[in-house]
């Protein structure tokens, strides 16, 4: 058949040892592969998950709020039927509340009890006589909430005691009793120390006017080498130094001589010494007594949790537990619309333009570099852009989702533009080839067939644009859209915020009540980040055609 | 063996013979009425010339087939025919093609009026991803065939009828064209290219995406249409070529080797390339 002579030499053969250790190396290289990309992936699971933990941690306890029921009269007195906006409501709530507690007296722990309830109080009882003015002159049952410590306390965020000393606190007054210096007189905790009775600190003739704090402070600074500071000297009581006075003053002669007195300790160290937790009242409460309130509302059973809706229909507040998000997804709803109703047409108009029209020359190869230089550029430049040119220049109203909307679609365009020329890449040229071999113009081509073909492609590019656009914080907030805003903006004129500017606010506030509401905004924020790259994926899945 | 003998010999074992008997009755360089008219046509893609001075006359109401092996340039000059060379970047066509005695290169004629005109069916099926009614009647509604619904309905049954595939979607009109078989989507394709009533149907490589009981269907309705339009053919197989078509162009390397009856290209060729091609010595 054939010339050709097989030699031994071409021939290869498989069965020998080298190829089949060939072989086991190859596959333990498919395996390794397989096993970093497993590796990757799991990692990349991981950190999500972490994250999502430790966000839903924080702020699932933001999604309930503590309030407290109880009866208030509408004293006809204090609100006018006429005029129901305008009556006396601090007085009807504080008294109402005041009234749960008939024990409470003197204007100090009245206050303190007052501050129990959350100072917005009053604006709920108001807007609720408001809208049914028929409640006035009637006893009825609110539910009210209650201020953010409390609320904070209810959730165990916080706890209503803290305790009173630091570690090396207590490890300093152990080295203390390792000496063998401590020991207990009467019931309470002294300290055994030397002091050298200075004549140059204490005159003999006026023993009153002595500097007994600064022998006392030497005297400590024997068992601490002198590491003495604020939180050694604390440990003897306030009342110490004249302890020594007293024994100067009984034997005025051992002025210039060590005595060996033994000084009060304070009370933290005391109840310490005694085998006890020194605690101290978490002073974010006024007084021990407002904790003794709050546990009597919790024995009576008026506390409850129910689902903190404010959270999705209040605006900002200074008050963490009336601080709610409503003005911020108003306000990103506002500026999404706004970019969208930019971005969208004219990213359309351009990619369809560079793919479809335009000749491949060397300035359309120059627009499309800078297109996509255009994505990669920082988003806090564009901020400064809109800061200089939209509110500088054109002086457009700040913080306004107008000019918000305007900034983030410079953003959002090279997004669009480089996804919808993708998809109309992806269409086939056989359909614009059907069409136009049967008499279509270019424009028919483009708008009968290319781009219904493209739209998935073109939607999906654009609603992760959008998603992108709703995260984005650095350029909001060159143009003023972190401000202090108390309500939902009416339209994109109006000054606003946006979810994420609110997060970035809400992170900056020291009440322990915006920490959970700053992690409950975000998973709001990621909640609608999923939300739009479902649709995203049904957009495509429902329009997705095959050819 | 003698080459024709040998060609002659495999159609008649192909029971071929008849059929090309009968196709060639009648048919001679002297009865041709040409409907298109091309001479010096010269066709660049950017530096690269791919077709090198081509005179070629396409008879009225009859199959034309172009044969040559791959990069010969056919593909390239049947679609100068109806100008789809005119959407590819850098491709310059000088030289004249006449449609009816006008050249289509003129300034004055619409590319767009002239593929209307000029119907084209491509290598690999390509129904639009719409229902199959809206396939057929697309062309129909951008030209402004029909005045009513009843009548762009009557185009759409016509066309349906005319290109042999009525029967089998009658019942499913609004299911998407993608649906079909390979051959039922281009007997579809070739449905909505009679749907704007072109004079001349342009087919690129119809058959070669298809199985050989589509590629019979196809043939025959090529016999068919050829009563009423000008069809010109671009096609690999040379069976199929001897099959349906009355005249026969060889192409090769960008030029036009030989041109002339069916009958006479497959059994005398003139040049030696033809000869080499048709017995399969290049290709």
């Amino acid at each position: 058949m054939t010339d050709i002579p097989l030699t031994e030499e071409i021939r290869s053969d498989w069965l020998s040892p080298g190829q089949q250790k060939n072989i086991r190396r190859r596959y333990r290289a498919d395996r390794r592969l397989q096993i970093y990309g497993l590796l990757a992936i799991a990692m990349a699971i991981l950190l999500l998950g972490i994250l999502v933990f430790s966000l839903v941690r924080t702020g699932y306890k933001s999604f309930v709020q503590t309030k407290v029921t109880f009866p208030i009269t509408l004293d006809s007195q204090r609100i006018k039927a006429s005029d129901p906006g305008r009556g006396n409501y601090r007085v009807i709530v504080r008294n109402a509340f005041r009234a749960l507690f008939p024990d409470v007296k003197g204007r100090r722990p009245l206050n303190d009890l007052d501050k129990i309830l959350s100072s917005e109080a009053r604006f709920i009882v108001r807007d609720r006589v408001v809208s049914n003015p028929d409640l006035i002159g009637k006893t009825v049952d609110f539910t009210l909430p209650l201020s953010d410590p409390f609320d904070q306390l209810f959730k165990n965020v916080i706890p209503a005691e803290l305790l009173a000393l630091t570690r090396q606190e207590v490890g300093n007054f152990n080295s203390l009793k390792n000496r063998n210096v401590i020991s207990l007189v009467d019931g309470s905790t002294v300290l055994q120390i030397s002091v050298y009775i200075d004549p140059s600190k204490v005159n003999s003739d006026d023993i009153s006017a002595g500097n007994f704090e600064a022998l006392l402070k030497e005297g400590l600074n024997v068992y601490f080498k002198g590491r003495i500071g604020s939180s050694i000297e604390s440990i003897l009581a306030p009342d110490a130094a004249s302890v020594i006075q007293k024994v100067v003053e009984a034997d005025p002669t051992v002025i210039g001589k060590v005595l060996q007195v033994k000084v009060p300790v304070s009370e933290y160290y005391d109840t310490l010494n005694k085998g006890k937790i020194p605690v101290t009242t978490n002073p974010r409460f006024s007084s021990p007594e407002q904790i003794k309130h709050f546990n009597s509302l919790v024995e009576r059973g008026m506390l409850s949790t129910p689902f903190n809706w404010e959270l999705f229909f209040n605006s900002d507040s200074r008050f963490p537990e009336q601080a709610g998000l409503a003005g911020a997804i108003v306000g990103s709803f506002y500026t999404l619309l706004v970019c969208f109703l930019i971005s969208f047409p004219v990213g359309i108009s351009a990619a369809v333009y560079l793919e479809e029209f335009a000749p491949k020359n060397r300035f359309t190869h120059l627009i499309e570099v800078n297109i996509n230089n255009l994505a990669a550029v920082p988003s806090v430049v564009f901020g400064l852009l809109g800061l200089a040119v939209f509110l500088g220049f054109f002086e457009l109203p700040r913080s306004a989702p107008l000019v918000g909307g305007m900034v983030l679609s410079l953003m959002t365009l090279p997004t669009i533009i480089i996804a919808t020329r993708a998809a109309l890449k992806a269409v086939p040229p056989s359909i614009r080839e059907a069409a136009l071999g049967i008499g279509a113009s270019r424009h028919q081509v483009v708008l009968h067939h290319v781009l219904p073909l493209a739209m998935p492609g073109i939607l999906t590019g654009t609603i992760i644009g959008l998603a992108q656009a709703l995260g984005e914080t650095a350029p909001l907030l060159l143009i003023g859209m972190n401000a202090f805003i108390t309500s939902a903006p009416g339209g994109i004129l109006e000054p606003s915020t946006s979810l994420p500017t609110q997060i970035f606010s809400w992170a900056d506030s020291p009440e322990r009540g915006f920490v959970s509401r700053t992690s409950a905004a975000i998973l709001v924020l990621l909640g609608f980040l999923v939300l739009m790259n479902i649709i995203a994926i049904f957009f495509r899945q429902r329009f997705e055609r095959t050819w | 063996m003698d080459t024709s003998t040998q060609l002659n010999t495999e159609l008649n074992q192909q029971h071929l013979r008849p059929q090309i008997d009968k196709q060639l009755e009648g048919v001679g360089d002297a009865a041709l009425k040409a409907k298109i008219e091309a001479s010096e046509v010269n066709v660049f893609y950017g530096e690269n010339q791919a077709l090198y001075d081509v005179n070629l006359k396409i008879g009225e109401r009859s199959v034309t087939a172009l044969i040559g092996p791959s990069g010969c340039g056919k593909s390239t000059f049947i679609r100068t025919l109806n100008r789809m060379n005119d959407i590819i970047e850098g491709c310059r066509v000088t030289g004249r093609i006449t449609l009816d005695g006008q050249n289509i290169y003129d300034p004055g004629v619409d590319p767009v009026q002239l593929r209307a005109r000029v119907g084209m069916v491509f290598q690999k099926p390509n129904p639009f991803p719409k229902s199959i009614f809206d396939n057929i009647a697309y062309g129909p509604k951008i030209h402004g065939l029909a005045s009513s619904k009843s009548e762009l309905e009557e185009i759409v049954v016509t066309s349906l009828r005319k290109a042999g595939i009525f029967d089998e979607v009658k019942d499913r009109l609004s299911e998407p064209g993608t649906g079909l078989s390979g051959g039922q989507q281009q007997r579809l394709c070739i449905a909505r290219a009679i749907a704007v009533s072109p004079d001349v149907i342009l087919m690129d490589e119809p058959c070669s995406a298809l199985d050989p009981i589509a590629t019979a269907r196809i043939e025959e309705l090529m016999d068919e249409l050829k009563e009423n339009y000008t069809i010109v053919i671009v096609t690999h197989s040379m069976q199929q070529a001897a099959r349906v078509s009355q005249r026969t162009a060889f192409f090769h390397l960008g030029k036009l080797v030989e041109e002339g009856e069916t009958e006479t290209i497959f059994t005398t060729p003139k040049d030696e390339r033809t000869e080499s091609y048709i017995t399969g010595r290049i290709g």
